[in-house]
Parts: structure tokens; sequence; C-alpha cells
């Protein structure tokens, strides 16, 4: 290569004159912009979402009482709540921010060019997926209410409005969901066709940060999976709108079919999340304590065997539903099978820090902080996976427990790790460190505060979605651990206006970072802060893989990609 | 935003595919899942309901037939397109795509004809199981014709100039598994009596 | 463990606590050591002035090991559960022993209610006793249970007896279980069925004989089938 390409070529000059607000803003196509509005927009559907926590688990904790801020809690509304959040958090939260912002802001950054190959489709499928969330908010205010029937919607109740009680909410439920799947194919097909094809000359396969490896397998993994929900979504508007009976039993439907649909893509949907946060994961504890991350090509073998593997397990969400006994045998093999290459991945993780010369900073503080609440999400799963103790635990608080030990670290922990490690790089500031501290640990500590007890309560009979337990003489006694963890939950929204507060003051206030204040190598650290549009002021060739870090060689203990030997 | 303002990241093929039929590999996978869902619940539907087989023999073979060799023959026009795109001929690449369109179009109408017929003998969407899968499935893959049949006369008016014409080929692969879908959907609700 | 926070009332009810408990032990082993060698990594390895990281690839064999080998263990472990946990599915789901009485329970939005089979012994008879919100079996008889639902999915969950089974609309679906203690237990529906999903409770009452057919004979003809045709919607 005699010399890079540079990005802006005197031909395209002109558009690069004063953008007016709309296109530099809104109908941006650049990637780190599309970034931003996914990023924007999920943190908002977060508080609406949290909000929704608040208010039903204000409700569970203290049944009867006048929510501050919501007011009561009617039976229906307990199951909009439950039923809006989970879906919310799925859909609206994790998806958008961990995959497709995170995706859109670092591959091209990291695969060192200018832009995603599609940048309209890119825009395309932010609209779209935006119009999703407008439709799933409307459908909150709709006569009837929200949809109620669980995020899982499992027909004849969702297929029926004379069941469920919330036709139009159930309707348009459905119809975001269905829109918010169209934008994540659209934008899986720029995640893909740019990691594939647009890498820096001189980028081998291996040379690829493992978090645009892990965004690509989970955009696969996604495309693979939501065409079975797709068609069974279309089928459920069909029961709920023409008349058909794809799920009525009365008429030759078959309601178990729904499930099968939904939890075959639902089972890979949670790795499409899971994915790209342990992508964030890797890049921190790499950085954080100069250590090249620990057999790299374990970690990719591991993932696409987790891939493939997550098809095979789906129906552990359906042991007592009414499938053939004999079939529990062989889920319960799958599902056990599969921790093997997640245990792995935490092992290799854990094998980083090894001999490493770590620093806690705040986002090393989340990245670590997913290890260890994750690895509980992790085994607690073994309870449910296998087949026999799901009998009892099927349908109860440990349940979600578990998820949410596996959830929360994904959408919520990946989250502020994956911010605050590059805020410096997407707005040119530094946080505050300590802000960010008091953050972390107020977050953690009553995180944990919450789901502990109701591992608890769900051993103890709990079961979900029950707006309130006053009917259940062997479960009065657990009111005092669902007070606990109700309180645990105020306190830990409480502590979030300190990282919104944070983020804010800090993108005018906060520090200069510079280029690359954390010392790292990957391609998104040689660029400017904030990059430019175009990213490079001359595209980068490749020299190395991304985490060589205390190379013995080298007398600084970082050697970026591009930097020549 | 002009069409000419592509990013450099457009130019690049590490992978050795050019971009653009990466991406419409892309989105054939994630239309044969959903297909594939659609076709896999009405097999299993079909296999535990002997008595859907009542309702598969009031479809009209002779038709679905017809509307499958239109299909293969406007497939065959699509790849006429393509070598003449190849070899540089845009006008002639639109001609082709033209007959394509037609095929397409041809395939909608006579649908429609053998919808109507159907629903005056009284099998409507709701009137059985079997029924509610074959207007859905066949009326998925009439959406997908016709959204084709729409983009193909983008890229045929464009061809038509000598304009990207690498998307003739593009379109192609799409058509064709357009043609695919109905390929399973013939026997499946015509043939299996 | 579980037998600690609510009784166990039935005879799989312990063996379905004891998946439990065997998985506590060994994930728990594992949760313990990999959270212990989390926590001793950070504090072993801060960052010290004048001392570098280690260049250490994972790509030796010396060094893959430390991940094979607990990976591994990690897959022995596995096996064990799914042995344990196979074993008392098989047991409680795929067998049907010989039944000694049979009952049907009717799942709606939004409550239960039972037939049980009254003085002749046999379900479906005129002189079958249909209650609501009330389950009357006799302690240490093998019970036989069908389960249908008038309208949406329900769930047939008794924590008591770690009983749990879906009720699907338009199919009879078939479990057992037999009752090793006289008491009243709790019955939740554990698959959300709408708004009553809440309010739909119900009590298994698991009688001596005597008692039991004490029960029976105090039936008027307001509870027998006879009296009390099911509505049909």
């Amino acid at each position: 290569m005699a010399h890079a390409p540079v990005a802006h070529p005197e031909a395209h000059g002109a558009h690069h004159a004063e953008q007016s607000f709309w296109s530099k803003y809104v109908f941006s196509t650049d990637h780190k912009m599309i970034a931003m509005q996914y990023m924007f927009t999920g943190m908002f559907m977060a508080l609406v979402g949290g909000f929704m926590a608040y208010a039903f688990r204000m409700q569970n904790g203290f049944p009867g009482m006048e929510v501050p801020g919501y007011g009561l809690v009617s039976p229906n509304e307990y199951n909009a709540l439950v039923t809006n959040h989970g879906t919310i958090m799925i859909f609206w939260v994790a998806m958008p921010v961990l995959v497709a912002a995170f995706g859109n802001y670092l591959i091209p950054l990291m695969l060192g060019c200018d832009d995603m190959v599609f940048p309209r489709i890119n825009r395309l499928s932010y609209q779209i997926f935006l119009l999703s969330a407008v439709v799933i908010l409307a459908s909150l205010f709709v006569q009837g209410g929200g949809f109620g029937g669980a995020w899982t919607a499992y027909p004849p109740l969702s297929a029926k409005a004379e069941y469920n009680l919330t036709g139009l909410g159930s309707t348009m439920w459905l119809v975001a969901v269905a829109l918010e799947f169209v934008a994540f194919l659209l934008g899986g097909i720029n995640f893909v066709t740019t990691a594939m094809n647009s890498r820096a000359p001189g980028m081998k396969m291996y040379d690829i940060p493992i978090v645009v490896w892990m965004i690509v397998v989970a955009s696969i993994l996604f495309m693979a999976s939501v065409g079975q929900l797709i068609a069974g979504a279309v089928m459920l508007f069909m029961d709920q709108n023409v008349g058909t009976a794809f799920f009525d039993p009365d008429r030759g439907g078959d309601p178990i079919l729904w499930q099968h649909l939904f939890w075959f893509f639902g089972h890979p949907e949670v790795y499409v999340v899971l994915l790209p946060a342990i992508g964030i994961v890797a890049e921190i504890i790499t950085v954080f304590s100069r250590k090249k991350l620990f057999a790299y090509k374990t970690v990719l073998y591991t993932v696409v065997a987790t891939g493939v593997l997550s098809f095979t397990v789906w129906a552990h969400h359906q042991f007592v539903a009414g499938i053939d006994p004999r079939m529990a045998n062989i889920f319960t093999i799958t599902t056990l099978l599969i921790s093997v290459p997640i245990a792995e991945m935490m092992f290799v993780y854990i094998a980083t820090l090894y001999g490493g010369s770590i620093t806690l900073t705040t986002p090393m503080l989340w990245a670590l902080g997913f290890i260890a609440t994750f690895l509980l999400g992790g085994v607690t799963g073994i309870f449910l996976g296998a087949s026999g103790s799901d009998i009892y635990l099927h349908d109860t608080y440990f349940v979600l427990a578990h998820f949410h030990y596996t959830f929360f670290p994904i959408a919520i922990i990946g989250t502020y790790a994956g911010v605050t490690y590059w805020y410096p790089k997407m707005f040119g500031r530094m946080l505050n460190e300590t802000l960010g501290k008091i953050h972390f640990w107020g977050t953690f500590i009553s995180f944990n505060c919450i789901f502990i007890p109701l591992f608890y309560t769900g051993m103890a009979g709990d079961h979900r979605r029950i707006w309130s337990y006053q009917l259940f003489p062997e479960l009065l006694d657990l009111q005092d651990v669902r007070a606990f963890a109700s309180i645990a939950t105020v306190v830990m929204l409480a502590f979030q206006p300190i990282f919104i507060f944070n983020f804010f003051w800090s993108l005018r206030r906060g520090a200069v970072a510079g280029d690359n204040p954390w010392k790292a190598n990957t391609l998104e650290w040689q660029a400017p802060s904030p990059p430019p549009h175009g990213n490079f002021a001359e595209l980068p060739q490749v020299y190395r893989g991304p985490y060589e870090y205390s190379h013995p060689d080298r007398k600084e203990d970082y050697w970026p990609q591009n930097a020549p030997a | 935003m002009s069409a000419a303002a592509r990013p450099i990241a457009n130019t690049r093929s590490a992978a050795g595919l050019p971009t653009g039929r990466l991406a419409v590999w892309w989105v054939i996978a994630s239309e044969v899942v959903i297909f594939g869902g659609l076709l896999a619940s009405y097999i299993m539907g079909r296999l535990a309901h002997d008595v859907w087989a009542d309702q598969a023999a009031h479809t009209n073979m002779w038709i679905g037939a017809f509307n499958t060799w239109v299909l293969l023959t406007s497939s065959l026009f699509a790849v006429l397109g393509h070598k003449a795109a190849e070899a540089g001929d845009g006008p002639k690449a639109a001609r082709f795509i033209g007959l394509t369109m037609l095929g397409g179009v041809i395939f909608v109408i006579v649908k429609a004809f053998e919808w109507t017929g159907e629903i005056r003998h009284g099998f409507t969407i709701t009137s059985s199981t079997f029924w509610s899968f074959y207007y859905t499935a066949a009326g998925l893959h009439a959406l997908h014709v016709i959204a084709g049949v729409v983009i193909m006369g983008i890229i045929a008016n464009d061809a038509r100039k000598n304009l990207e014409l690498h998307r003739v080929e593009l379109i192609g692969i799409y058509w064709h598994f357009v043609d695919i879908v109905w390929i399973f959907l013939f026997p499946l609700l015509y043939i299996a009596k | 463990m579980i037998e600690s926070l609510i009784p166990a009332a039935s005879t799989y009810a312990s063996d379905i606590d004891g998946v439990f408990t065997l998985i506590f032990v060994l994930v728990g082993f594992w949760f313990v050591l990999t959270e212990g060698i989390l926590l001793w990594l950070i504090l072993r390895f801060r960052k010290r002035d004048g001392v570098k990281a280690e260049y250490i690839t994972g790509e030796l064999k010396s060094e893959k090991r430390w991940i094979t080998i607990p990976h591994l263990l990690v897959l022995v472990c596995d096996v064990f559960i799914i042995v344990g946990a196979v074993r008392v599915w098989y047991n409680v789901k795929q067998e049907l022993p010989p039944a000694q009485e049979i009952v049907r329970v009717v799942g709606q939005q939004w409550a239960w209610s039972f037939d049980h089979p009254g003085p002749d012994g046999q379900l479906d008879t005129p002189d079958d006793i249909r209650t609501v919100d009330e389950l009357h079996v006799e302690s240490g008889k093998l019970i036989h249970f069908k389960l249908v639902s008038k309208d949406v999915l329900h769930s047939f969950s008794v924590p008591a007896f770690r009983l749990k089974q879906d009720v699907i609309p338009g199919r009879e679906i078939i479990g057992w279980f037999e009752a090793t203690r006289p008491g009243t237990y709790d019955i939740q529906c554990a698959e959300i069925c709408g708004i009553g999903h809440a309010l739909m409770p119900a009590r298994v009452v698991v009688e001596t004989p005597a008692q039991h057919a004490a029960w029976i004979a105090s039936q008027r003809p307001l509870t027998l089938a006879a009296a009390t045709p099911r509505v049909e919607e």
C-alpha cells in the first residue's frame, strides 16, 4: 500500500459544507449520529421501563398502596405494567443500545473505515425503530389499556379480545414488536456487510476486536431466528383482527405452535443481546488490565458454538407446557450443555486478569461487575434447565431472579460499561470518576438487594405476574421480603440520576479527553475525540491484532493496531 | 444527500464479495427464515389434521401450475437481463427486466381471479385453518412479488439510461428467491391432496 | 432446602427437592470458587508502580489447560445433574402409575373447579361432586388429575406437592400425585390468564380416609353433578 485513501477527496467536497440542524441531527446518515439516536431513544425507553418496574414493584411490595407518582395499581394495570416492562426492556432498551448503538458507533471506527456500507438503509432502520417505539408507547394509552398478556403473549389470551380485554392494545403491541424486528433486520444488513467487507487494509480476521465479532454474530443469530416469530406474529395478528384460528383450539388451531415459534426466536434472542455486552466487557478488561485477551481464538469458537447451540434449547421454556414429556429430556441435555461454552467464556475473561496491571476505573468496575453478576445468572439457569427441578421452579420468582441476573448485567451493566468507556471518544470529554464510582456501587449493591430476596421468594412459592399474594395463605409470610426488594428497587432507581447528571454535565464541563485517554490499541482511539464526519483524516493501515498490551519488546505497555512496526 | 456521496466503506471488499450482493443474500436469508417458519407451521398442522386434505382438494392445480410456469419464465428473463447488464447493454437489460415484471403482474392478476373464485365458493380465510394458511402464505408471497415488481421498475428505469447496472443482478437474485418460495408453496398448497 | 420453606406433602416432592439440592451443591461450589478467584485476581494484580503486566496469549497448551480442565469438570458436573433431573422428570411426568382415584380439574377465567368421583368411585357419573375453589383428596391415595381449560391457558400448580402442569384448552392433560400429609395447601395458577390471574386461588384439602368419607357424605345434592350441570359457553 503506497498510501492510505483519504476520506474526503475533492469530489465530495460540496456536501460537507454547513449542515442544517435537520440534516446533521435528525436525518443524518452518519453512523455515529445514528448510533446516538438509538442510544438516546434506548435510554429514554429505559426510563419508561424503569418507571413501570417502580410502579409494579410498589404494588408487589406494598399491596393496595397508592403508589406515589402513579396511583392505585389495579390487576389489569399490573399485568400491563409487567408485560410492557419486559417487552420494552428487551426490544427497546437492550437491543437498540447494545446492538444498534454500539454496533453503529464502533464497527466503522474499529474497522478503520469512514461509515457503514449502506448509510441510507441505516437511517431508514432507525426511522422504523423510532416508529415502533411510538407505537408501543401509544399502545399504553388506547381504550382498554396496554396489552397485559406478558411479553411472551401466549394465545389464546393474546389472540382474542374477549379474553384479554385489551383488543386495541394487544394489536398495537404486536405491530410495534413486528416493526422493531423489521428495523433490526435492516440494521443487521449494515453490520454484517460492513464487518465482512470494509476492514482496513492489513486487518485480518483475527485482528478484528472481539466486540465487532460479537455484534456481527449477534446480528446473524437475530436474522436466523426472528423470521419464525415474524411468521408467528403475522398469524397472531390475523387471529386477533381477521378471525383466523391459527392458535384457536376450538377451531382446529394450536396454541402451542405459538410457543414454539416464540421460543425458537426467544432463546437465541437472549444471546443476541448477551454477545455485544460480553464483547464490551472484553474490550474493557483488556485495556484496564493491560493484558492481551486470553485465547482470542477460543473466545471466537466458543461464541460461534454458543450461537449454534442456542437454536437447540428453546423448549426448556415449555417443560410443563403440555409438550410431549419425552422431548423434555432432550432439551435438558442441550440446555445444560450450553452452559459449558458460556462457562468457558467467563473463565477466559477471568484468566485475562491474571498477571495484569489492573486499574479500577469506572468502566472497569462495571465490566468486573458484569462478570460477578452474570456468573450468578448463569449458574441459576441450571436449576431451570434441569427438567426435574423446573417442575417446581417454572413460573416462580426464581425464574425472574435468574433472568434479571442475566439481563440486568447485559442491558444495564453492559451499557454503563460501554458508555463510561467510550464516552471520551463520543464526546471528547471525560466523565467524572467520583460520580461514576458512586453510581456504580449504589446501583450494584441495590441491584443485588432486589433480586437475591426474589430467589428466596421464588423458592418459597411466589409465582410470577401476580398482582397480590393476599389470597394465598402459604405466601403471606413473604410480604416483608417483597417489601425489602421493592425498597431496594426505589434505591436503585434513585441512584440513576447521578449518571444522568454526570453524562450531561461532563458534556460541557468534563476534562478534555484527547484522542486516547485510556491508552488503548483499537482503531477508534486513533481517531480524534469526537471523530469528525469520515472518522479518520487518513484511513488507517493495520499491522497487528487489537490486544497487544504489555508486549515484552515494547517500552510502552500498549501498541495501537495502526502503529507501524 | 447525493447518491454519489458513498462512503469509502462501500468500495472495499475484504471478503471478496461485492457488498450489494452480500446485502441481498442477507435479505434473502432473513426471508427464508420467515417463510420457513410459516411453512413449517403449515406442514406440522397439515400432518396433525387429516381433515385439511378435504379443504386442500378445492385448490386449482392447473392455475397453480400455470402460475408456476409464469414465474419460471419470468426468472429466465431476469437471467437474460443480467447477461445483458454484464455486457454493459443497459437498454437491453431494461427490456428483459420489463418482461420479468410482466410475468409478476400476470402472476398477481391470475391469483386475483383465482382467489375471487375461491372466495365466491365460500373458501375464505376464516373458513378453516387450511385456508388461513393458504391465504396467509400465498398472500405474503404475493406481497413479495408486488414489491419485487416495483423495485424492478425502478432498476429498469435506471438501467435504460445505463445507470446502476450491477443492480440488475441483485434484483435477479431476489426474484429467483421469490420463485423458489413459490416452488415450495405450489406442491404444499396445490399438489398435496 | 425448599422443604424448609414449603412443606413437602407428596411422594415426589422430596425427589424434586433433591434435584434442587444436588444442583445447589454442584453449582454452588463452582460459583463460590469462581467468584473467589475473580476477587483474588482483582486484588492480587492491582496496578503497582514499576510492575508491568505479563504478556500471556493463552494460545500455549500449558496456558489453555487452565481453561480446558475446569471446563471439562463443569461438563462432568452437568452430566450428574442431567442424570439426576431426568430420573425425577421421568418418574413424575413420563410415568403414570395406576390410579386409585381420578379427579377432573377445570381451569377458567377466573376460578378452578373440580369434579370428584363421589360415593360410587367413578368419575363422570351423576353422583360426582363438583366444587369450586376446593379439591378434596385422600392422603396416601394415588390420584390422577385430568386437566381441562374452558378458555385460555392456565397452569395447575400446587407448590406443596411440587406439582405443576399447564392447562391447554381443547385438550385433556393427565398427571398424577399422591399426597402424604393431611392438611390444606395452596393451588396457584401458574400461567398468566388475564386480569384475574391472581384472583383464582384454590385449595387442596388432603384428608384422612375417615375425614374424606365424612366429606363425601356431607355433600348435599347442591354439589352433585346431576344438580350442577356445567354451563357450556
